[in-house]
């Protein structure tokens, strides 16, 4: 099984940490993983701002650097997302329909398509899990707080097995961050309410470290309590589960 | 005029505000996760009542002449408005023939739409909204900032400064009991002194032409049963094929918006009592033009529960009227820019798209993806702003080409690293008054990854 790594832009040039933990997540699981040089972004930035026209190139190299992986995998939910759901402007080939169904968040790729919930992960910090949108309301990583019905979640089973950690509940289980891509800088005072109201949930429970499925909602929280220098850090999934003892 | 980012900046000078508003909204939410909870076949019921709201919305015409023929046969008088003016004229008119000129009215967003009060206002016609929340936006002469409780905007302490001012009140310090009671008082002498009663619609039922309001206050039935003239006002999509259906909207409809098992009232209007008058209203003002919208016909499910705007992250932290709309909130974002796509060009951008609203609504609209939708549109038709434009033009090309990306992604991080702070900040301060940017690595994983994969 060839598996084709993608890293969102933003990761690649600010949290190369993030980029090799889920490469060598993938490595040890004894998978051949690539990362194509060639990559760029998903074209969500473009698309979200309602300029999805200017991104049909972008959405065609990314087709092109990847149609001929079994499985391209990627740390951010919200990429995925948008290559599962708003690729439909381009013609669907077979490249195309194969990358869209091929496209896997990491930690579903790791229990869904691996079965695999366990990696000898060891992280002894009190850990709270926000809930990236578009992961857990886009790629149903978990149950919603707004649908009725049996509680499921790819992400806590992750977490669930690993050492030393504790995981906290949060009030609100699963409000959004506030990051929303240029909404961030377009509705700035909302959007940093938001991200403050959510760091606070979790400093709240005393939680040292935020975890999450996506680094742009933890690059958005990282950069105001970075600001406002607050007792609290920020660390993808990702890099909880390679974390070994 | 003032945009959505405007608003909500303005709305957020006052935190503590912002934190009681967010926090009244979010207990409404848990109120209806509980009691949707205690529901067997919740989601069951979500898909059907969405799976008749889009049948209905394909046979609209047929149900509509349905229910017109129902409605005469029971004894209604039925009207055809095509638009706001139209309506205002058709109920002012009623109005007269009936030399009506104290009118109460129980909440309809749809006359809100129309602007009724104001155009009976200028005829001379004392109308007065009945439902609490309504009365209080009305006594401050502002519009409702939500469409289940109007009124949520407003702290009990303002209340009882409205009410001092408007109805002689004492001021009692925000005492709600006695708020209530003085509101209650002065309602029963408006429906005592009323000769005409307007209600809304929530469900108008093909099969029997019976139309179906919902309240809590039971203000609408006060209304019609203290004068001899009840006018109906509804929206075309009302419609619902059958009585059989009605029990689902019913049950999803106040769970979804108060979190309560069913409204206090739910009340069935068929025909008039001997020698009185039952005239029914039927809307388009616009919609018909929208169910030809395949995009975004499916906003025209609403049942106007609210749902949406109680969980929504942005309205909780930017108000109600901050929308600047009849109705506010995500199902307010997709529904106005059908009507005026440049007044309305920013609310399509006020989410951050988390999607709770689509997951939430008992009708199952797609919002968000609505939303996404209605960006291309606008993006597509109106070029205010160039610059974005520009940008994501300049973002579209480097991203289709990896060696430019590459140069970029050098230059962006070697900037970042060297250039001084007060640039950077000044190039990108949308992000950075409040937040910082993420410290910069010695080396992109690309980098990395040619160091340490590839050979």
């Amino acid at each position: 099984m060839t598996v084709g790594l993608f890293i969102p832009c933003y990761v690649n040039q600010f949290y190369p940490e993030v980029a090799i933990a889920s490469l060598e997540l993938l490595e040890k699981q004894g998978l051949k993983v690539e990362y194509p040089i060639n990559q760029t972004c998903c074209g969500q930035p473009m698309a979200n701002s309602g300029f999805e026209n200017f991104a049909k190139k972008t959405y065609e190299l990314f087709v092109k650097n990847f149609y001929h992986y079994d499985y391209i995998v990627s740390p951010s939910g919200s990429c995925v997302y948008h290559v599962k759901e708003h690729f439909d402007i381009v013609d669907q080939t077979d490249e195309v329909t194969h990358v869209r169904s091929g496209i896997y968040e990491i930690s579903e790729f790791l229990v869904k398509i691996l079965k695999k919930e366990n990696f000898n992960s060891y992280f002894p910090h009190r850990v709270g899990l926000h809930q990236s949108c578009h992961g857990l309301r886009g790629l149903n990583l978990g149950k919603p707080s707004e649908i009725i019905g049996e509680e499921y979640s790819v992400t806590k089973k992750l977490l669930n097995n690993v050492k030393g950690i504790e995981i906290v509940l949060l009030e609100r289980e699963d409000e959004c961050c506030g990051f929303g891509g240029t909404f961030a800088v377009a509705e700035e005072a909302v959007s940093v309410k938001m991200g403050i109201d959510r760091i606070n949930d979790h400093i709240n429970q005393n939680v040292e470290v935020i975890t999450a499925t996506d680094m742009s909602c933890l690059m958005h929280l990282e950069g105001i309590i970075r600001k406002r220098n607050l007792p609290i850090k920020v660390k993808h999934l990702v890099e909880i589960i390679n974390n070994t003892m | 005029m003032i945009d959505h980012p405007q608003a909500a900046k303005i709305f957020n000078e006052d935190v503590e505000r912002v934190n009681w508003h967010d926090k009244s909204l979010w207990v409404v939410r848990q109120k209806r996760d509980k009691v949707a909870s205690e529901v067997k076949g919740w989601e069951t019921l979500r898909s059907l009542a969405s799976g008749i709201k889009a049948h209905t919305l394909s046979n609209l015409d047929e149900y509509l002449i349905q229910f017109e023929n129902q409605a005469i046969k029971n004894g209604a008088k039925v009207h055809w408005a095509e638009n706001a003016e139209e309506h205002n004229k058709i109920v002012f008119e009623i109005l007269n023939e009936h030399n009506a000129k104290n009118v109460v009215k129980s909440k309809s967003m749809l006359t809100e739409e129309c602007g009724l009060n104001h155009y009976l206002e200028k005829k001379g016609i004392d109308i007065v909204d009945t439902d609490l929340g309504e009365r209080i936006v009305q006594l401050a002469k502002e519009p409702p900032s939500h469409i289940v409780m109007p009124a949520i905007h407003k702290k009990r302490e303002e209340i009882d400064e409205l009410f001092h001012q408007h109805l002689n009140t004492e001021l009692s310090g925000g005492d709600e009991v006695y708020l209530t009671r003085e509101a209650r008082k002065h309602l029963r002498q408006k429906f005592l002194d009323a000769d005409g009663a307007i209600t809304g619609v929530n469900f108008a039922v093909a099969e029997t032409g019976t139309i179906v309001v919902c309240t809590n206050e039971g203000n609408a039935d006060m209304g019609v049963h203290s004068t001899k003239l009840h006018i109906a006002c509804m929206g075309i999509e009302k419609i619902i094929p059958s009585q059989k259906h009605l029990g689902i909207f019913l049950r999803l409809l106040a769970r979804s918006a108060t979190g309560q098992p069913i409204t206090s009232y739910s009340s069935h209007f068929r025909s008039p009592q001997k020698g009185n008058k039952f005239h029914i209203i039927i809307v388009d003002n616009g919609r018909s033009k929208h169910l030809g919208r395949p995009d975004f016909r499916s906003s025209l499910h609403c049942i106007r529960c609210g749902a949406c705007m109680n969980t929504c992250p942005v309205y909780r932290r930017s108000g109600g009227h901050s929308y600047n709309a009849t109705i506010p909130g995500p199902i307010g974002s997709i529904v106005s820019p059908g009507f005026d796509l440049n007044k309305y060009s920013s609310l399509p951008f006020a989410s951050s798209l988390c999607g709770s609203c689509a997951d939430i609504c008992p009708v199952k609209i797609d919002i968000h993806d609505q939303l996404y939708k209605w960006r291309q549109v606008l993006t597509e038709k109106i070029h205010k702003n160039r610059f974005k434009s520009f940008v994501m033009f300049i973002a579209g090309f480097i991203f289709a080409r990896p060696s430019t990306y590459r140069l970029s992604g050098k230059l962006a991080n070697i900037s970042l690293r060297f250039l001084p702070k007060s640039i950077i900040d000044n190039l990108i301060k949308g992000w950075t008054r409040e937040r910082m940017l993420p410290e910069v690595p010695q080396s992109s994983f690309e980098g990395w990854y040619k160091k340490n994969r590839k050979t």
